[in-house]
């Protein structure tokens, strides 16, 4: 297997283009949006002139290299100066530049108007998962690597990546827009940095806790599209991708009545009674996804960086005091208390206590939860200014 | 370039920098070490300190026997020259980051935060709904709680007179060295000296104001910050400056220096009124607007 | 009192050669001695960052986790950079500043001698703080050198280490280049003015104020860094009124001229080594000063193209563009100058002019993909992608690190007498320039393709090139330990034929160096010379 792809990529290097993989490019790719599209003839264009000036200068210099050799016999001539000339190569890239930039100003200004924007999208990054906040109706989900994903990529895990559909770049629970819709993005982050991007949107933005980053985008064409995040933010910043379906309009109000729906029906899990053994097989998934990648799936921990759950002192000790920490975070410790609805909460709340060796044997409930959630300060938008 | 280029003084072999760089390097590990909360780290500090200020005094007693015993041309004191005058403007640069972060905080990300201006400031108000831009603040967060902000006419006036004055005793003890009157470059140097001493205890005063009694300290949000990062090391700065003036005082009352030769006495005093210019800046854009 | 030194003058110069044993590179001042440390201790460093780069690639060979895990591939990128740009590639243009600046402009020595010893034991100080949090708890940095906040101060029990590293690296460069500023100003022999410098001391000079201009500020930065997480300050810090990009600003208010920090040396010595093999004079000596001189000054004005997409108002994004887009002039101006110095002269292709000649290419490369980034919208697709990655090491790896290979080559006969290996020398050269364009020129399509940098894994589209990618990468790393060998080889005799004074042909038409002996003595131009090439300009 190994020496096949080795022989293969060799091969590529010999002939300097293949095929061996369906959905691979050698260049930019263009993009549904328009400002994508404009984007990338820009991205042309400037390919291009530098191609241009590329087979000028390297022309010049190969053909002096090989004809005024010493080799040859040629005689050194002693010219080292000419102010006609170096007027000459100042002024011709000069004006290379200023028809270079007059485009690019005009992309850029475009890139830049978020006016008239039908509806607005607040991005957040958290270490290590984004969260979406559909301002207009009130849908707001986390989206994070998809499992088959998450176990394919860890440290020996022993499974082909190859074998894992869309490798990194799924998630378990994607974003879903219009189109032909100009969508107002708002950018934030929870803890560190993070970069959104998707490029077949054309462009990336930064997310800077404590401070909102506009961008805008109208995808022209129904399918999914998808990206990474694009700023170092910590161990996880290779795992925490975007996928983006943009529907048609009639397909979109369907998936929002539905995702209503869906959020009433929530609420209402979260009312109800669960058995502990319902919270722990739910805790367990829960755990997988959002708990496991620093406390490690069997909860050892990593020393020196992340503490164990494993008879963990905080764990083993006063139920309220586990809960709090989870709800508000500590150091490098997310503040889970706005990311997880109140039964998953619960539910990995229970699985810790009697879960990955501890067994301690009490539970709580998602209605517990949901009355300490509501306790927690909630930021207001108040989206006056547009 | 310098006719006396032939006599420029090479010396062949150099004992100081090794001590200086282990004292450095075990200061600096002993403080992260304490930063990290380790005990030992105290201890390594004052271990690195120690073999740093022997270092100092060991080398500078060098430089000074040196030059007395005219080992140094015209050539070495140009060389000494330039390097203080770049080591100055090393300085102003490290300055000027705080009085860069000063400027960018109060005019830019302020006012962003209260969704002012362009660029971020278009929404991310959004995120602190009732955080109004103001100078001095301490943040949307009310980080570090209510601070009174320092005033500029108490102490702080007092401190600009007293810095200005002493910028003056020590060109009137230049004015001594150069005109070859001993007891008027003393008595220059020790006024200046008595005066920068005095305004770095009017420091320590205002700071324990600042922290005992108006809640002012270095976590009061980003006015503390820049006001304490700015004061804190302009102080160190006029530590440093008069500890140079005291030595060269006691250089002077042995007899050192003359018209011609005197690059020690020239580098303290412009190290001296690089402090001073400092100091006005920062009475102007830390403590007047 | 000048009859006294003039006296000490002549026990100290002409009686005196260097101490013996070990001691003698401990308290050493003299240039050349310290000139050697530096190029050792950069050889050695180069060694152990290629060590890392090669950790990097290995994880990078396959998609899927083989080696590492994700945190201790974030230290190995940020150690690599770390050490590559703080422990490499600076101290050795300083390891030629050294050897070379009062060699060419006919000094005795460094104008400040005891200083420079200071200079080179505080970097081995930084390194070595540096070096040890990858011992230490919670592992070394791993936010990327360019210890952006909030993630930086996450970092462990590493966090104080590395920022006091920085100070101890900040004081060392700026000893450094003040030692250099105060040679070329004061030391120069009577008839060497400024316009007749050679290219290699005029870089040198305008890089020196670069540093003294930009080693404060970083250490300010991380100054703040340090209080943030210790100190309870607000600097990067929304809620209390700070800005984590506040951070961006002062760093690359830094990082801009800090890259050029790399380059404007890398520019000497090019246009030191072309014309001796073109046996022509360099083309267009001043414009070459003033182009050096632009660059320097615009890379202060540039520095936000490192954050166009960190949320600036319009103006900003806008300004920084056309500013950027400008330094494409004066870059351009030199590498046409080069081309000219080359056109209708006699060349002859030893390993110095090889490396030299692929500099000029592969650096133009890079400078192409420097103007693309230049344009803002598009380097909102480019911006922290495998793109960018190609972008910044053509600029550094084919062309710093090609130059310091091509002075080596240069100078290291005249330094030791002994003549390298030219055939091994080429081989290592052809070895390098291939496998360095089969290392770096697919992370181009990476970029492009869509995927982000500083990742440990990737998506499976990915691979292939990644792969070549990799097998480059261990080429041209196992190549370099010939380029050792070479060098080891040399010094310790070399081909065994003594080389004459002016190494090539005609080189003493190009500068003061080639006038002295091979081997050259421990103490040289004790005296002024009376005169100095003059020919060429």
């Amino acid at each position: 297997m190994k020496t096949k792809q080795l022989f293969a990529s060799l091969l590529l290097m010999a002939y300097g283009l293949g095929t061996a993989q369906a959905d691979y490019t050698l260049n930019l790719m263009e993009g549904v949006t328009s400002i994508s599209k404009d984007v990338y003839g820009l991205h042309m264009l400037v390919l291009w002139v530098c191609v241009f000036i590329g087979i000028v200068v390297f022309g010049a210099m190969f053909y002096s290299i090989y004809f005024h050799r010493k080799s040859r016999g040629y005689q050194a001539s002693n010219f080292h100066e000419s102010t006609k000339v170096e007027i000459l190569w100042t002024i011709i890239p000069t004006v290379i530049l200023i028809l270079l930039a007059i485009p690019a100003t005009k992309v850029m200004l475009e890139m830049d108007d978020v006016q008239d924007s039908e509806m607005t999208i607040k991005v957040t990054g958290w270490q290590w998962k984004w969260e979406y906040e559909y301002l207009d109706s009130g849908i707001r989900f986390f989206s994070s690597l998809d499992e088959a994903s998450n176990k394919a990529r860890q440290l020996n895990s022993g499974i082909d990546p190859r074998t894992v559909p869309n490798y990194l770049l799924n998630v378990d629970k994607p974003l879903v827009v219009p189109i032909n819709t100009k969508i107002r993005f708002l950018f934030t982050a929870a803890d560190v940095i993070h970069s959104w991007w998707v490029p077949d949107l054309g462009w990336k933005k930064d997310t800077i806790p404590g401070f909102i980053n506009e961008a805008w985008t109208s995808v022209e064409k129904a399918g999914t599209y998808r990206g990474q995040c694009t700023e170092l933010c910590g161990k996880d910043h290779g795992f925490m991708p975007i996928v983006v379906i943009a529907m048609e309009k009639a397909d979109y109000a369907a998936w929002v009545a539905e995702q209503k729906s869906a959020a009433v029906e929530a609420a209402s899990a979260a009312e109800k009674d669960w058995t502990q053994e319902d919270l722990i097989a739910q805790g367990e998934k829960v755990y997988a996804n959002n708990c496991a990648s620093c406390h490690m799936a069997d909860g050892a921990g990593i020393a020196g960086t992340f503490p164990a759950v494993s008879n963990s002192p905080v764990v083993l000790g006063d139920m309220n005091a586990q809960v709090e920490l989870m709800l508000n975070g500590k150091g490098m410790m997310p503040a889970f208390g706005q990311m997880l609805d109140p039964v998953d909460f619960a539910a990995v709340a229970t699985f810790i206590r009697n879960g990955l060796g501890n067994a301690v044997g009490d539970s709580i409930q998602p209605a517990a939860i949901k009355s300490l959630q509501a306790a927690i300060p909630e930021v207001v938008y108040d989206d006056d200014d547009e | 370039m310098m006719s006396t280029q032939g006599a420029y003084y090479i010396p062949h072999k150099a004992t100081w920098p090794i001590a200086a760089t282990i004292g450095l390097m075990t200061l600096l590990a002993g403080f992260a070490n304490y930063l990290n909360g380790n005990a030992a780290g105290s201890t390594f500090m004052l271990i690195g300190l120690s073999i740093f200020i022997i270092m100092i005094g060991g080398w500078f007693t060098l430089q000074a026997t040196e030059s007395e015993t005219g080992m140094y041309n015209k050539g070495v004191g140009i060389s000494y020259r330039m390097a203080m005058m770049w080591f100055i403007f090393s300085e102003i640069m490290f300055f000027a980051v705080f009085f860069g972060t000063l400027w960018y905080t109060r005019n830019l990300s302020v006012d962003w935060l209260a969704s002012v201006g362009d660029g971020p400031g278009r929404s991310s108000g959004m995120l602190w709904p009732s955080f109004e831009s103001v100078w001095p603040t301490n943040g949307p967060g009310n980080v570090g709680g209510e601070y009174e902000p320092m005033g500029a006419f108490g102490l702080p006036l007092l401190n600009t007179l007293i810095l200005l004055t002493s910028g003056v005793t020590c060109t009137w003890a230049h004015h001594g060295l150069i005109e070859k009157n001993r007891s008027q470059l003393i008595k220059g140097l020790a006024a200046t000296v008595i005066l920068g001493f005095i305004f770095v205890a009017f420091q320590a005063i205002e700071y324990q104001e600042a922290y005992h009694e108006m809640g002012l300290t270095l976590g009061s949000g980003i006015y503390g910050s820049t006001f304490f990062m700015l004061t804190g090391f302009h102080g160190f700065h006029v530590c440093v400056g008069a500890i140079i003036l005291t030595v060269v005082l006691f250089r002077s009352s042995k007899g050192h220096f003359t018209p011609e030769n005197h690059f020690a006495f020239e580098a303290a005093a412009w190290y001296w009124h690089f402090v001073d210019v400092v100091w006005l800046g920062l009475f102007i854009f830390v403590y007047m607007m | 009192m000048s009859a006294v030194t003039a006296e000490h003058e002549h026990d100290e110069h002409h009686d005196h050669g260097p101490e013996k044993g070990l001691l003698r590179w401990i308290i050493t001042t003299n240039h050349k001695d310290i000139g050697t440390l530096y190029l050792l201790f950069a050889l050695a460093m180069f060694f152990v960052g290629g060590a890392m780069a090669l950790v990097i690639r290995a994880e990078l060979f396959e998609p899927g986790m083989q080696f590492v895990s994700p945190q201790f591939f974030n230290s190995m990128t940020t150690m690599h950079a770390l050490v590559m740009v703080f422990g490499a590639v600076m101290p050795a243009f300083v390891g030629f500043a050294n050897w070379q600046i009062p060699l060419m402009i006919g000094a005795p020595d460094m104008a400040l001698p005891r200083m420079n010893n200071m200079s080179f034991w505080m970097l081995v100080g930084g390194i070595l703080l540096l070096a040890s949090t990858l011992f230490m708890e919670g592992g070394a940095p791993a936010s990327g050198w360019t210890l952006y906040p909030p993630l930086v101060l996450q970092t462990g029990a590493a966090l104080p280490f590395a920022i006091f590293a920085v100070h101890m690296l900040g004081i060392s460069s700026i000893m450094g280049a003040i030692n250099i500023i105060a040679t070329i100003f004061n030391m120069r022999a009577p008839k060497m003015t400024l316009m007749k410098m050679p290219l290699f001391v005029w870089t040198w000079l305008i890089t020196a104020f670069l540093l003294i201009a930009i080693m404060p500020v970083f250490a300010g930065a991380v100054t703040m860094l340090l209080t943030d997480r210790f100190f309870d300050t607000s600097f990067f810090n929304a809620a209390g009124g700070g800005d984590p990009v506040l951070y961006q600003h002062i760093f690359w208010f830094f990082g801009h001229p800090e890259v050029y920090v790399m380059i404007l040396p890398t520019f000497g010595v090019a246009s030191t080594i072309i014309p001796v093999f073109a046996r022509k004079p360099l083309f267009g000596y001043s414009s070459m000063v003033y182009a050096t001189a632009a660059i320097a000054f615009l890379s202060f004005i540039v520095w936000a193209h490192h954050m166009f997409t960190v949320g600036m108002p319009i103006a900003g994004e806008l300004y920084f563009m056309y500013a950027t887009m400008l330094i494409a002039i004066p870059t351009g101006v030199k590498i046409f100058n080069w081309t000219a110095t080359m056109w209708q002269g006699s060349m002859t292709f030893e390993t110095p002019m090889l490396f030299s000649i692929a500099f000029v290419v592969l650096f133009t490369l890079g400078g192409f993909t420097g103007l693309m980034m230049a344009l803002a919208p598009v380097d909102f697709q480019y911006h922290d992608t495998y793109f960018i990655v190609a972008h910044f090491h053509y600029t550094l790896v084919p062309a710093s690190i090609f130059i310091l290979m091509a002075g080596g080559y240069f100078w290291l006969p005249k330094w030791t007498g002994n003549m390298y290996d030219e055939k091994l020398a080429k081989f290592h050269f052809w070895l390098s320039a291939i496998s360095v364009n089969i290392l770096f020129f697919p992370q181009h399509f990476l970029g492009l393709a869509g995927m982000p940098r500083r990742i440990p894994d990737y998506a499976v589209q990915f691979a292939d090139w990644n792969m070549v990618s990799s097998i480059g990468a261990f080429i041209f790393g196992f190549s370099q330990l010939l380029f050792l060998y070479i060098v080891i080889k040399t010094i310790k005799g070399g081909t065994g034929e003594k080389v004459s004074d002016e190494v090539w042909e005609d080189a003493h038409k190009h500068g003061l160096e080639w006038t002295l002996p091979s081997p050259v003595p421990y103490h040289t131009f004790a005296t002024p010379p009376e005169k100095i090439p003059t020919e060429h300009f």
